[in-house]
């Protein structure tokens, strides 16, 4: 029997409301062991070869109403990550729990439901308009597939283009080129709000934008996000956006994620030697506090061939043999609300590491820069 | 009572007046009617359109009527504006008449073939995969016959007549039209739009109507336009090799066929037939060259 999730006007979900199913303990979104290996089909026959190991065991949870930060490296996963999320391409493994209710189970919520809950915002504002559509339409599109009637979806997508900073008389019959960026973005944002979701995955949507425009959209994210009382998955590449933006953050690697925490924690006090070198790379504007020789030298390594162990170990200033043996655990990171965990042998004490139990803070932070130049 | 802020860009969007929004066709029309040398040679479609429709009394003389005695006249011959062909029977009228069926043949089919073509297009760049291998295999083994003997072959295996004539064309227009319509439907497929339209939970046929079919309807139409003129040349020259319609049927490459013995008696004459399907042609093909630019819609 699937869980049919009542009909709603655009209105805000606050905590304790009847359409608030899960209640306040209850995660937004439970994520456990997610996996996609995409094949490479190869030889005469073209059978599968080998795997890309885009995300790899990934488990986490989103508490309600907050910005989870997701960052990494280009290829570490987190797209692809969002779109298995948004079920818009199909996991080999994993399941998800959404405010208490499985997903595209038989007694959980129905795909169909949980896209009402939950929407996207894309990262190319260009090719997620609709070139050929009117943005009324492209907004008004969403509640015109379930059912809602075409006079009230046009006019909900004019409220949604009030209130994200576009007056409707201007901009309703607007084609997707005559918009700049950072209107277009709007757009996006809109039409993600279309259908009332109660969570939004935000896959690089400042990206593409001057900064000026970018500024403007994250104070319109963050005032969206308080009047609608959203979640937000924030996935991207830039540092200080998730710094500004997000309570807590998730760093992936090569599909697997090494660290999950509150910001600040996560930005002061790293646990993890990936992250330590991440915010080590930030440029900083003082030219008196420049660095030369860049924290974290290098590619990551191949996807399709991982190293073994920790696969970061091949250009980790800390690794050991241990490292090579045994992949370090996360910790139960679904359950974690304020913890600090990281995937690395030496938070912890009983491991095989030389190192283990002290902190990367207590070693010394140029260590890394020493260890990387003789790498070289 | 939640708190609007009065962002820096609200308040610049509301102070600029309200820009008079046209639309996209609003768009087109405004390049095309600078385009002169198409906006002339549409004029003169249409004028051709219209000689067509209005052929029973536009027509001077009755096409059929053939007279021995004034066979093979010369232009402006009396009455006979035109001339008269091999039988005495007046150019100008049967040019007129001939108009309808060089027009249905050179129209049908295409608008039959982007129909079937874009149908089968759509589907194939749309589901991808094996089911695409196995239609756009199909339309390459179409691909490898030229055109005209493609053309031949069906048509002598169907025997002439207006109608077999009208298959034939279709059959052999579909395949180009279905490439078009698979490429700019698998270009379509892998924008973020349609991923955000199933992220809406959007079903596939939903998908397809609302957002697929408005991309991909601007190319194959403007090629479509193109092949007009094709299979106006294409019938006629069914009709010259006697595959069409048969005789007493007014038609130009019929004429064409008949008139080229008499060549060196009334040379202007016989090639008339020949001059109504250039002017034809080419107008079609310009006209749907300035479309084409026109609805080139970037700026």
């Amino acid at each position: 029997m699937t869980i049919a999730v009542p009909e709603r006007h655009l209105l805000p979900v606050p905590p304790g409301h009847p359409h608030d199913r899960g209640g306040k303990a209850q995660p937004m979104l439970i994520v456990q062991n997610l996996r996609k290996f995409f094949p490479i089909h190869g030889g005469i026959l073209n059978r599968k070869v080998a795997e890309v190991k885009a995300v790899d065991n990934v488990s986490f949870s989103v508490q309600k109403g907050e910005t989870l930060g997701v960052v990494g490296e280009s290829g570490c996963g987190k797209s692809t990550l969002a779109r298995l999320l948004m079920h818009l391409m199909p996991s080999d493994q994993g399941t998800l729990v959404f405010d208490g209710d499985p997903v595209d189970e038989p007694r959980g919520i129905s795909l169909r439901d949980l896209r009402r809950n939950m929407q996207m915002v894309f990262q190319d504002s260009y090719s997620s308009l609709n070139p050929r559509l009117p943005i009324l339409e492209s907004i008004a599109y969403g509640p015109s597939v379930h059912g809602v009637k075409r006079a009230d979806a046009k006019a909900k997508a004019r409220d949604l283009l009030e209130k994200v900073g576009l007056q409707p008389d201007l901009f309703a019959g607007r084609y997707p080129h005559e918009l700049s960026g950072g209107q277009k973005q709007r757009v996006n944002i809109a039409r993600a709000l279309a259908l009332g979701p109660r969570m939004l995955i935000l896959d690089e949507a400042v990206s593409a934008l001057d900064k000026s425009v970018e500024a403007q959209v994250l104070n319109l994210l963050g005032y969206l996000k308080r009047h609608f009382n959203l979640t937000y998955m924030f996935i991207s590449h830039d540092l200080h956006v998730v710094q500004y933006i997000s309570d807590r953050v998730l760093v992936m690697y090569l599909g697997q994620v090494v660290e999950i925490g509150p910001v600040k924690q996560i930005y002061e006090a790293p646990k993890h030697p990936y992250t330590m070198a991440l915010l080590k790379s930030r440029l900083i504007i003082d030219p008196d506090t420049r660095i030369d020789i860049p924290p974290l030298v290098g590619d990551p390594p191949n996807p399709i061939n991982p190293p073994s162990g920790c696969r970061f170990r091949t250009r980790c200033p800390y690794a050991e043999a241990i490292c090579a043996e045994r992949a370090p655990s996360l910790g139960n990171a679904t359950n974690a609300r304020d913890e600090h965990l990281a995937a690395c042998h030496i938070t912890n004490p009983i491991a095989g590491h030389s190192m283990a139990g002290q902190t990367l803070q207590a070693l010394d932070g140029e260590e890394i820069v020493k260890r990387a130049t003789e790498a070289r | 009572m939640t708190d609007v802020p009065a962002t820096p860009s609200l308040i610049a969007q509301t102070a600029a007046p309200a820009p008079h929004v046209r639309g996209y066709w609003g768009n087109v029309w405004n390049r095309l009617k600078y385009d002169h040398v198409t906006l002339f040679f549409l004029v003169l479609i249409i004028a051709v359109i219209l000689s067509a429709v209005f052929a029973p009394w536009l027509a001077p003389f009755d096409p059929n009527k053939s007279s021995m005695a004034a066979r093979l006249k010369p232009v402006m011959f009396k009455s006979f504006y035109l001339g008269t062909d091999e039988q005495g029977r007046d150019i100008l009228s049967r040019l007129i008449w001939g108009g309808r069926t060089s027009l249905v043949m050179g129209i049908s089919p295409v608008f039959l073939a982007t129909v079937i073509g874009g149908f089968f297009g759509v589907f194939a760049g749309y589901a991808g995969g094996k089911l695409n291998t196995a239609i756009m295999r199909t339309m390459d083994v179409f691909f490898a016959f030229p055109s005209v003997l493609l053309a031949v072959a069906i048509s002598g295996s169907l025997g002439s007549g207006l109608v077999n004539q009208m298959i034939t064309l279709t059959i052999v227009l579909i395949p180009p039209i279905c490439r078009v319509a698979e490429t700019a439907t698998s270009q379509v497929r892998t924008m973020d739009f349609i991923d955000a339209a199933r992220a809406s939970g959007a079903g596939t046929m939903s998908i397809l109507f609302r957002h697929v079919l408005v991309n991909v309807m601007s190319p194959v139409m403007v090629y479509s336009s193109t092949l007009v003129s094709a299979s106006i040349l294409l019938a006629s020259g069914l009709s010259f090799l006697g595959l069409g319609v048969s005789p007493p049927t007014p038609d130009w490459g019929l004429m064409l066929s008949t008139l080229r013995q008499s060549i060196y008696v009334q040379p202007l004459v016989c090639a008339l037939p020949g001059v109504a399907i250039l002017i034809t042609s080419i107008a079609f093909n310009l006209v749907s060259d300035g479309l084409r630019q026109a609805m080139d819609v970037k700026a």
